[in-house]
């Protein structure tokens, strides 16, 4: 049976969350191997192996740190997937992810698609984004192995117990000094945009930086990630990472909301794979409208606020009847 | 300073697309620099102009009309550009790097060179590591801040929820743009006009002797299906958070 490579990515000695539907995905190509950049792979083991992972290979270099030379990563990843043999690798399309697994292509001469939205092992061709989102393209891999990074949130996990053994797999590389990372600022603790289930986004008339705070409040019940629009950073109520659309952040969450977003065809681009679309804006003739699933013709500042109120009380009645469960 | 500025020529984000055939488009449409790409120009003439010296050369891989959009970014100060001229939109990802690093070496030694982080068009988002591989250059992508010190650059990139990593990187290398990076300047009327003196060097593919490879193929490419109006929720604010909220739980199941 072919075996399918999977570049893990981890977040305080966990696996990513976005990383299990990509394993779930190779899963349909053949024996999943989970490759891991760090010499922890008995943490992630469990977790691994409960998605189908059969073998966790653990890549290492003597004396070089991997996390910090992009180049030396790549080359001992490029050499894991040889040795390996598998005739895939896939990862997620983060910006590490991306970055990776484009150096790891790269050294291997192979063929790459990035921020794929469908793969098909059979005919070796993946789907993904052409025209900011207003076009998709099939491309073919013409050759084995193949790399390929995922969109988050583009296929459900499953779980699929297996029993996964550890290889550890240590390479010597060397000059691979071109790129080093310096420093990674201190977390902020927020989730990703592109990973998040769900996303609340602001646009313009959200007015100024601190009326942020309802859709802050109001993502505190649906565990979303608030988001903005390029009218919304330019006029620097919000920083840049916060942007969703063609400039910003490419997303596709479970649930979108859009607050006071006219729906340009560019803000689209970065959105339009979410599965539910939902828009509140004071406008009834909003383009964004015409392109959403359900529409709320209203001022945000007041349905924002409602939409929190029963929230709250949902989550409360809820927690009443788990609290106060007959007795049997 | 010599830097080179890779420039793609591609339809406007905003411009209607529509799909011919198998896998082409109908190209009568407005054609702009892209956009990451604008990034890339305006960090490189700062520099320059920094520097005091030197000059910035535009690379373009694309077709006749690609010129205007050439034009477009030597009236935002670029000294002169390249074009390689094709007539395909979509050449591979390899096949274009190979080209642009074909074309750069002869025209001279890069002290840096710029690409988008990606077209807007295909959306590859390897050409600036097929470039490097190309050069012998490292590469850093998706470089919101950039600064020269010496034998080396200090770039930023942001890694997700505001995080950002700070490299630091051999020169030359291959500089993929994004947002962040600098505001593109908009071009006054004077420098249009002396644009239209500046020199665009046209080459034709095959004089670059170059073996074609393709590692990946488009092979069709289908529009996406838009949604069709929204459902409009009524009622009081109250009413219709309610219903929302119902709609969410039950009928969705996204909450």
């Amino acid at each position: 049976m072919a075996k399918i490579g999977v570049l893990i990515e981890t977040a305080e000695n966990a696996v990513k969350e976005t990383i299990l539907g990509v394993i779930t995905t190779a899963a349909k190509g053949g024996d999943v191997v989970a490759f891991l950049l760090d010499e922890k792979a008995d943490t992630y083991k469990e977790s691994l192996e409960s998605y189908g992972v059969k073998e966790l290979v653990s890549v290492s270099s003597q004396g070089v740190e991997l996390a910090k030379q992009p180049e030396g990563a790549a080359k001992a990843l490029a050499d894991g997937v040889k040795t390996l043999g598998v005739t895939a690798l896939l990862g997620v399309s983060s910006p590490k992810g991306n970055d990776l697994l484009a150096r790891t292509a790269v050294e291997l001469k192979a063929p790459l698609a990035l921020d794929c939205v469908d793969l098909n092992f059979t005919d070796k061709t993946v789907k993904k984004s052409h025209f900011s989102g207003k076009a998709i393209a099939t491309m073919e891999m013409t050759a084995e192995p193949f790399v390929c990074g995922i969109r988050p949130n583009s296929f459900e996990p499953e779980k699929q117990p297996a029993v996964c053994s550890i290889i550890d797999h240590a390479v010597a590389v060397e000059n691979c000094d071109g790129v080093i990372v310096k420093s990674v600022e201190a977390a902020s603790g927020k989730k990703d945009l592109t990973e998040a289930n769900v996303i609340i986004t602001g646009g313009r008339p959200m007015a100024s930086g601190e009326n942020f705070q309802i859709l802050e409040e109001c993502a505190q019940y649906l565990d979303a990630v608030v988001g903005a629009s390029r009218a919304a950073v330019d006029a620097g109520y919000v920083p840049h990472s916060m942007q969703v659309g063609q400039t910003g952040k490419i997303v596709s969450p479970r649930l979108y909301i859009g607050c006071g977003l006219s729906g340009s065809v560019q803000h689209f681009a970065g959105m339009k794979t979410s599965n539910v679309i939902v828009a509140i804006n004071t406008d009834k003739d909003a383009p964004i409208f015409t392109k959403s699933d359900y529409g709320i013709i209203g001022d945000l500042f007041e349905v924002v606020p409602a939409f929190t109120r029963e929230l709250k009380k949902q989550e409360l009645r809820a927690s009443f009847i788990t609290n106060h469960k007959p007795r049997a | 300073m010599r830097i080179y500025v890779c420039v793609k020529h591609v339809p406007d984000t905003a411009a209607n697309i529509k799909i011919v055939g198998e896998a082409g488009y109908d190209t009568k449409v407005k054609y702009v620099a892209n956009p990451y790409d604008e990034y890339g120009v305006e960090e490189a003439i700062s520099l320059v102009a920094k520097a005091g010296e030197g000059e910035v050369i535009a690379v373009c891989v694309g077709s006749t009309g690609a010129a205007n959009t050439l034009r477009a970014v030597m009236a935002m100060g670029v000294n002169r550009s390249i074009l390689v001229k094709t007539d395909e939109q979509f050449l591979s990802s390899e096949f274009t790097a190979k080209i642009l690093g074909r074309a750069i070496e002869k025209d001279g030694r890069p002290d840096l060179v710029f690409t988008g982080k990606q077209s807007v068009d295909s959306e590859g988002m390897q050409t600036p590591y097929l470039l490097g591989a190309q050069l012998g250059f490292p590469v850093v992508t998706g470089i919101m801040d950039f600064k020269l010190e010496d034998a080396k650059a200090i770039a930023q990139l942001e890694l997700g929820g505001g995080v950002r990593e700070v490299l630091e990187v051999k020169t030359p290398c291959i500089i993929g743009a994004t947002k962040g990076l600098n505001e593109p300047r908009y071009p006054k009327l004077p420098d249009i006009l002396k644009a239209k003196k500046k020199e665009i060097r046209q080459i034709a593919i095959e004089d670059l002797g170059l073996d074609r490879t393709d590692l990946c193929k488009l092979k069709k490419l289908d529009p996406v299906k838009e949604r069709s109006s929204a459902r409009i929720l009524e009622g009081s604010t109250d009413e219709i958070v309610a219903s929302l909220v119902k709609i969410l739980k039950e009928e969705e199941k996204v909450i």
